[in-house]
């Protein structure tokens, strides 16, 4: 939850920034935070998720540190912006696995998902049949059950990130500013995003994951249609759409949460939450744990390791979706709904 | 290019060397590179400090005789030129005034050559998008921009680096001492810039001209400033430019830092209410006019007040109508609260309101015009925006003059030399920035002229300095 220290830091920060104003052409935070002349809880929670944490702000202060008044936006809009996660989370008593949502317990999920998998292989599975291994019904009874449940969670987490403030007319340009992360290059450049360098792979990585995600899902979503409507049995040709779909979608979500691990690492420290460390290796790790078996999977369908490596895959795919309400997956959610926000401020 | 004296003392040798990290001194540092030659920059602050006051400014008053990219209408020479005259009321070398004025046209594309960036204005308090341009994340982050092209192009920064001591000898400098946290260096040079803005921040010096009074006076600007090269420039025969006594000032939060405050120390509700001094008595004319154009005589009247304070005081009806400061009001429900707050006596404060309020004419309120809402019989009246102070909460405002810069400088020519009392030319020294403003700013000021002068002369010295370097 939102500490009494971590709000007085980003009233703090808003409260200098709004007496100055240099940073307005940046990026939307201080766009409304202009809007405003005080800043409730909801106020820094709403600005804490239009902030994409870039560091322009921060290099360009003549407030930051050393100086006395000590100005990081960057920095004290992240930890508002963790607390924002527990804020709006749903069911409320889950708000504390964000601050336990590292690597182990993520990776501990999934062995837990595969052990319960492994008991329903079934060992004369055909060769490239994945539903010989684990049948039909149990992918769809698992996966539909968890992933109700995390819709209906996430579906409530961003009602209740909307709720701080009424949106009152819905734009577009939201939407296409969520799908193209404009914020992150809207003043015509790239932001700084390693050191005081102006590089755009930040973004290119980010897209690469997002979409490489996205595609992801298209793929398995059409397979179903296949299966439940057409009748098609998997598995598919490499040609197919389900195998083209899924072969570009997860080299994109290899080399996306490769790339931002490595973005990740160059990160200037003064712009880090440190206590956001875990839950974004957690999640950077799961989705690439994630992509990478799931090709392997597809390159190595026709052997004997196949079976043993579709329990690892859906492990890591189940520990992956039932953390996603309670990990860094919601940051796109929530930044979704303050920009929904941001654009119904709009004059 | 280092080697050590006989007593182990390093010593620099370049091409040219540039006192002071502002923005004169970078410009001034990339126009020498650009002419071929080898440049050394001594910044006086740490690297997280650098940049002088440039790093709180944010916007560059600029000609065009047409509308561009950032720029409305025109702003034409004859008008730039006037506004100058304006405010100076003719103090200025109207040569060098002319200068500023036609190389201004340039600086916006010089700014942008160097990957730092303008954008236009959305809505800043001042409305200034037909005359001024504006920094991308405001003045640091143009620093910023000029030190990392400054470090592209090869361009040596010492940090820290503090001149006390400058050999100027026949109109020429041969050689400065300059001194470090952990050592001191000489540095030889062809050709010298010295940037090193004003002395606004070295509180002796103001103290030897204003008194007790210069400890209540707070820097908004870098305390880096300590005017030590003009001083050394001075007591070595350079002739002198501008008031010595005088600086610029602004009324600021009395709550602010003693340096470094900047612009969120700024109070923009003077002419909503009423301003009173320690004895709670009014001394001014609150509304004479819009606050844009008398934000800079509030500086001047709170320090001729006695202790140098002053309090701002609104009502509940004003909330809204200016920009939120950094520090939060004291807030009363009643003029006798707030007075117990400021420190002042009640009675005496709750009489001057009491006062105004039956002084106060009915008119019609509106902050946009010079409106009809004034007092009279009162000494000094409230000429504009007057309303009764009746709706509590009542809001105070403590006020201390913040100073912005001094005036006095050292005088040059047109190609940024700088001049000896003799009237000659020094043969290898140029000034420019607050060093030197005082030639075009003789008193006053307008918004943005500060950093159009720093750059162009930045520009002059630093193209002079290069080129004879390497000839």
């Amino acid at each position: 939850m939102l500490s009494p220290e971590a709000l007085a830091r980003g009233q703090h920060v808003m409260t200098v920034c709004n007496a100055c104003r240099y940073c307005e052409a940046y990026c939307p935070v201080f766009q409304a935070m202009e809007n405003r002349t005080s800043f409730a809880k909801g106020d820094v929670l709403y600005l804490a998720n239009l902030c994409h944490n870039c560091g322009e702000c921060l290099y360009a202060c003549q407030y930051a540190p050393p100086h006395e008044f000590g100005i990081n936006v960057p920095r004290a809009l992240a930890e508002v912006r963790l607390a924002s996660y527990e804020e709006y989370c749903w069911p409320s008593f889950m708000a504390g696995m964000f601050r336990r949502s590292g690597v182990a317990l993520s990776f501990g999920l999934s062995a837990v998902a595969m052990l319960v998998l492994w008991t329903f292989v079934q060992p004369s599975g055909a060769r490239g049949d994945f539903y010989a291994v684990v049948s039909h019904d149990v992918m769809v009874g698992t996966f539909g059950v968890v992933g109700s449940l995390i819709v209906l969670s996430m579906t409530i987490g961003f009602a209740r990130a909307l709720n701080s403030s009424v949106v009152s007319t819905f734009r577009w340009t939201a939407i296409r500013d969520v799908l193209t992360l404009r914020h992150l290059h809207a003043t015509g450049e790239d932001c700084t995003s390693d050191l005081e360098a102006r590089t755009p792979w930040r973004r290119y990585f980010h897209h690469c994951t997002f979409y490489g995600f996205a595609l992801c899902m298209a793929s398995t979503t059409v397979a179903a249609i296949y299966h439940t409507f057409l009748g098609w049995r998997a598995p598919y040709a490499y040609a197919s759409l389900p195998v083209a779909l899924g072969s570009i979608g997860g080299i994109g979500l290899v080399v996306g949460p490769v790339g931002l691990l490595a973005q990740y690492r160059r990160r200037d420290v003064q712009l880090k939450d440190s206590a956001q460390r875990g839950l974004d290796m957690s999640f950077i790790l799961m989705l690439l744990m994630t992509s990478v078996t799931g090709l392997l999977l597809l390159v190595l369908r026709g052997t004997a390791v196949m079976p043993s490596l579709l329990v690892v895959h859906l492990g890591f795919v189940l520990g992956f979706f039932v953390t996603m309400p309670y990990g860094k997956f919601v940051h796109g959610i929530y930044r979704t709904a303050a920009l929904l926000k941001f654009a119904s401020e709009a004059p | 290019m280092a080697d050590r004296a006989r007593d182990g003392h390093a010593v620099e040798h370049v091409d040219v060397a540039v006192l002071g990290g502002g923005n004169a001194g970078l410009c001034a540092a990339l126009a020498a590179r650009r002419a071929g030659a080898s440049v050394l920059v001594l910044e006086g602050a740490p690297k997280e400090f650098r940049g002088g006051n440039s790093r709180h400014t944010r916007n560059l008053r600029t000609m065009h005789d047409a509308p561009t990219d950032l720029l409305v209408d025109a702003y034409t020479e004859e008008e730039f030129v006037t506004d100058l005259m304006r405010v100076t009321a003719g103090r200025t070398d109207e040569a060098l005034a002319r200068r500023v004025v036609r190389d201004s046209a340039e600086c916006p594309a010089w700014i942008r050559s160097f990957g730092a960036r303008l954008q236009p204005p959305l809505k800043g308090t001042l409305h200034l998008d037909r005359t001024n341009v504006f920094f991308l994340g405001g003045g640091k982050a143009l620093m910023n921009s000029y030190y990392a092209a400054a470090e592209r192009m090869g361009i040596r920064v010492r940090y820290d680096a503090q001149v006390i001591g400058i050999e100027l000898v026949d109109g020429a400098i041969r050689k400065i001492s300059v001194r470090e946290p952990t050592e001191s260096v000489t540095v030889a040079a062809k050709a010298f810039v010295l940037a090193a803005g004003g002395f606004e921040s070295n509180l002796e010096w103001l103290k030897e001209i204003w008194g007790a009074a210069a400890d209540n006076f707070i820097v908004r600007g870098t305390p880096y400033n300590t005017g030590m090269v003009l001083k050394l420039m001075l007591a070595g025969g350079a002739q002198p430019v501008g008031d010595a006594t005088q600086f610029h000032a602004v009324a600021i939060d009395g709550r602010a830092p003693k340096f470094d405050g900047g612009i969120v120390t700024r109070l923009d509700c003077i002419s909503l209410g009423i301003v009173v001094n320690k004895h709670a008595a009014r001394f001014y004319d609150e509304g004479e006019d819009f606050w844009p154009k008398r934000y800079a005589i509030w500086g001047r009247l709170v320090a001729q007040q006695p202790d140098q304070i002053a309090y701002a005081i609104v009502d509940a009806k004003s909330a809204g109508l200016f920009m939120p400061s950094v520090f939060p009001p004291m807030s009363a429900s009643t003029i006798a609260d707030l007075a117990r707050q400021f420190g002042l006596e009640p009675h005496t404060l709750e009489g001057t309101v009491a006062e105004f309020n039956r002084a106060v004419a009915v008119g019609t309120f509106n902050h946009a015009v010079l409106d009809d809402c004034r007092t009279s019989g009162l000494n000094p009246d409230k000429t504009h925006w007057a309303r009764k102070l009746d709706t509590p909460p009542f809001w105070g405002y403590p006020l201390r003059p913040g100073i912005t810069f001094t005036y006095l400088g050292l005088k040059v020519d047109e190609r940024a030399r700088v001049l000896m009392s003799n009237g000659e030319p020094t043969s290898n020294v140029f000034a420019a920035g607050e060093i030197m403003a005082g030639n075009i700013l003789g008193q006053g000021y307008v918004a943005g002229v500060g950093m159009t002068i720093g750059t162009v002369f930045g520009r002059i010295a630093g193209a002079e300095a290069g080129a004879l370097a390497v000839a």
